[in-house]
């Protein structure tokens, strides 16, 4: 088999487990499957506000609810929360055009 | 005609890259790791961020927090009962919940009062995420200290589903006598409030009411909340940036080690090419199938590398960067999503970059005469 | 068949060093002949065999290939002519490393696009005569010094030229091998091939091979003689 063959072949099988990979992502990735609805069920009767993605600090196990100051709080030298500090920002919200 | 003359040019260019089997394959395995990080990145922002736009979505309409000395405070339950004469405003409910942090494991909780639920006072529902660190189960005690320095034993009732970990690992839900004897919270005063509004349009006229009428108070609405969940996964935040930035760097090296121009050698041969019968736009085409055919082959297996990473692995190599130094992780299977402007941004990022800066550089050699090759 | 009126090759004109290669050489070329140009080093034989090749564009002068002239051509088409014409056997023979022999030998033919399977037996054709196909897949780096010499000449041909040009094609050859290389362009005449070779080296230009020579020094005609 010629190089060239042999590259196409490579490319080939590489695109389609691409394609494949994606054609799993669309079956597999809609969220009116049974098991997401009854989180989002659960999220909406306890009301839930965050993710717990991080639970070491406040304004990382509930960003939405914190403010500027509490990362500083948080620590005696103020030193942020790293890395998840780094990651999870405390929202901007102050800068919100909305809030006079 | 013209096919068959691209194949031959890539057989050449692939035997001319076999030559130097183990640096090439080097460059392959570097370029796939920048690829599958920046791969692994995006897919990770991207699903997650569509994630909680879509758990979150029922969240309360504004959640009216108090602040006292810049600090987030006790709301007093009477507040409430100012909010709800504004115009426009349906139930106005008052949220009970706070952090415990537990020694034993150095992890922090979080303890909340759900609506509608009737606990004992010593009943429990705990977290997927809070069971597997203390390992807890159905019936199992939990010894936790109140405020005044009481230990207070509870059991626990239920263990949340696991699919519902990504909201719910670290909770404890108990009931109202419960909490309010562990945190010493008198029944005046809630943690926050909930405000539900009929009327979506009219959320930011019944914010500034809230803020006229209470000036210690601060509404976030759900607008708000759902915002500060597409920053923190925006492109522009801290992991996605710092995995941009090196892959640019990456490349950037890649390009200038190319781009240094040819060596001696390889500009001998492109004289011997053009010697035999190449013409300059022969030679380009050499170099750019060179160039295509690392940074694709790359591109190919370092997005479907990322793509099993992020969603078959739960993304089991990036979670310590998100984690922290954080005792419960919770343990969840991302919902799949990956768009063609993703996949798009990929190959533009890693293809094109590398293709260019394999071609521009040769291009000085490629138009020499061809009878330089006779006078050496 | 190829007339060289008044050719001139100035290298690097107007700088410190500029050169004067070919100076004002007029020549009337038949075809179907074996023709040396003999000169020391310097001699301007290999600059010639250049411009006669397609390979660069005179100063100054014309060439006419049969009835056509070739000087003003765009590079493109020169380039095709070039490949289709003419075959080129180089002094350091000139094959790429690492490649193996029948791809060295079918890189010429590459940009014609034309069908691997032809371009291929072709070449096998080619290795058979010069009994080197079971060499094919072998990396050019393992053959002796004549099985280099055969697959250079191999490679002149697999774009089936009417002319070959050969430049000092024996400087790294011992006596035997030369002597093998004029007969291989003897066997070219004979096959109605047109052979142009430039060198210094008796064995070449003193072979019975060689219809005529063409003495050269400083950049110009001193003898063009029978041979």
């Amino acid at each position: 088999m010629r190089k060239s063959d042999r590259f196409f072949l490579f490319i080939s099988t590489a695109a389609l487990l691409l394609g494949i990979v994606l054609a799993h992502a669309h079956f597999f990735g809609r969220h009116d499957l049974p098991a997401f609805q009854t989180v989002c069920n659960l999220a909406r009767s306890l009301e839930i506000t965050d993710l717990c993605l991080a639970t070491e600090a406040i304004y990382t196990r509930h960003p939405s609810q914190a403010d500027w100051h509490i990362p500083f709080q948080a620590h005696p030298t103020s030193l942020e929360h790293f890395p998840t500090g780094a990651t999870i920002r405390p929202p901007d919200t102050w800068r919100n055009k909305n809030v006079d | 005609m013209w096919i068959e003359k691209q194949r031959h040019i890539l057989d050449f260019t692939l035997s001319s890259l076999a030559r130097r089997k183990g640096k090439n394959l080097a460059l392959i395995a570097v370029y796939v790791l920048t690829v599958s990080i920046l791969g692994s990145v995006m897919f990770y922002s991207a699903a997650m961020k569509r994630e909680a736009a879509l758990l979150l979505k029922d969240t309360p309409e504004i959640v009216v927090q108090r602040t006292v000395a810049g600090r987030h405070d006790l709301m007093p339950v009477s507040y409430g009962q100012e909010i709800v004469k504004i115009r426009g405003v349906g139930t106005v409910k008052g949220r009970l919940w706070g952090y415990y942090y537990d020694p034993t494991v150095k992890a922090n909780y979080t303890f909340m009062v759900p609506e509608g639920l009737s606990l004992t006072e010593e009943e429990i529902i705990v977290g997927r995420g809070l069971a597997r660190v203390r390992q807890l189960s159905k019936g199992s005690r939990l010894w936790c200290t109140t405020h005044d320095r009481k230990n207070v034993p509870f059991r626990v009732f239920d263990i949340l589903a696991p699919e519902s970990e990504l909201i719910s690992a670290d909770l404890i839900l108990i009931s109202e006598p419960g909490f309010r004897k562990l945190f010493g919270i008198s029944g005046q005063y809630a943690t926050d409030l909930t405000v539900k509004v009929r009327n979506p349009k009219e959320i930011l006229t019944i914010v500034a009411k809230i803020r006229q009428i209470l000036p210690d108070s601060r509404p976030i609405t759900r607008e708000e909340i759902l915002r500060t969940y597409d920053a923190v996964f925006d492109w522009r935040g801290g992991l996605v940036l710092l995995a941009l930035a090196g892959a640019v760097l990456a490349f950037l090296i890649f390009a200038w080690d190319k781009a240094g121009g040819l060596s001696a050698e390889e500009r001998r041969e492109i004289g011997i090419l053009k010697a035999i019968g190449w013409e300059t736009g022969d030679v380009l085409q050499m170099k750019f199938w060179e160039g295509l055919t690392i940074s694709l082959s790359s591109f190919l297996i370092g997005t479907l590398l990322a793509y099993l990473h992020i969603f078959f692995t739960s993304a089991a190599l990036l979670s310590p960067v998100i984690k922290g130094w954080s005792v419960i992780y919770p343990d969840f299977r991302l919902t799949p999503f990956v768009s063609g402007v993703q996949l798009a941004t990929l190959f533009f990022f890693t293809v094109i970059p590398y293709t260019v800066a394999t071609i521009v550089p040769a291009w000085r050699a490629a138009t020499i005469d061809p009878d330089t090759v006779m006078r050496t | 068949m190829i007339e060289l009126k008044d050719i001139t090759k100035v290298f690097n004109a107007g700088r410190l060093n500029e050169v004067v290669a070919v100076a004002g050489v007029s020549l009337s070329l038949e075809a179907g002949q074996v023709t040396v140009f003999k000169g020391p080093s310097g001699s301007g034989k290999t600059t010639l065999l250049g411009l006669i090749g397609c390979m660069a564009r005179p100063t100054a002068g014309r060439i006419m290939l049969g009835d056509r002239e070739i000087t003003s051509l765009p590079e493109r088409f020169l380039t095709a002519i070039r490949r289709q014409t003419f075959g080129f056997i180089f002094q350091q023979f000139n094959l790429l490393k690492g490649i193996t022999v029948l791809e060295n030998i079918m890189l010429p033919a590459y940009p014609t696009g034309e069908s691997y399977a032809a371009l291929k037996a072709r070449a096998m054709e080619l290795l058979e005569l010069f009994n080197l196909e079971n060499k094919a897949a072998a990396p050019v780096e393992w053959l002796s010094g004549g099985e280099t010499q055969r697959v250079a000449i191999a490679r002149a041909l697999i774009n089936q030229p009417a002319i070959i040009i050969a430049d000092e094609p024996t400087a790294h050859l011992d006596t035997r091998l030369s002597r093998e290389f004029m007969e291989i362009m003897r066997q070219f005449r004979a096959a109605g091939k047109t052979v142009f070779i430039a060198s210094h080296d008796p064995i070449v230009y003193d072979s019975d091979a060689v219809n005529r020579v063409v003495d050269m020094r400083d950049g110009q005609v001193i003898v063009s003689r029978a041979a």
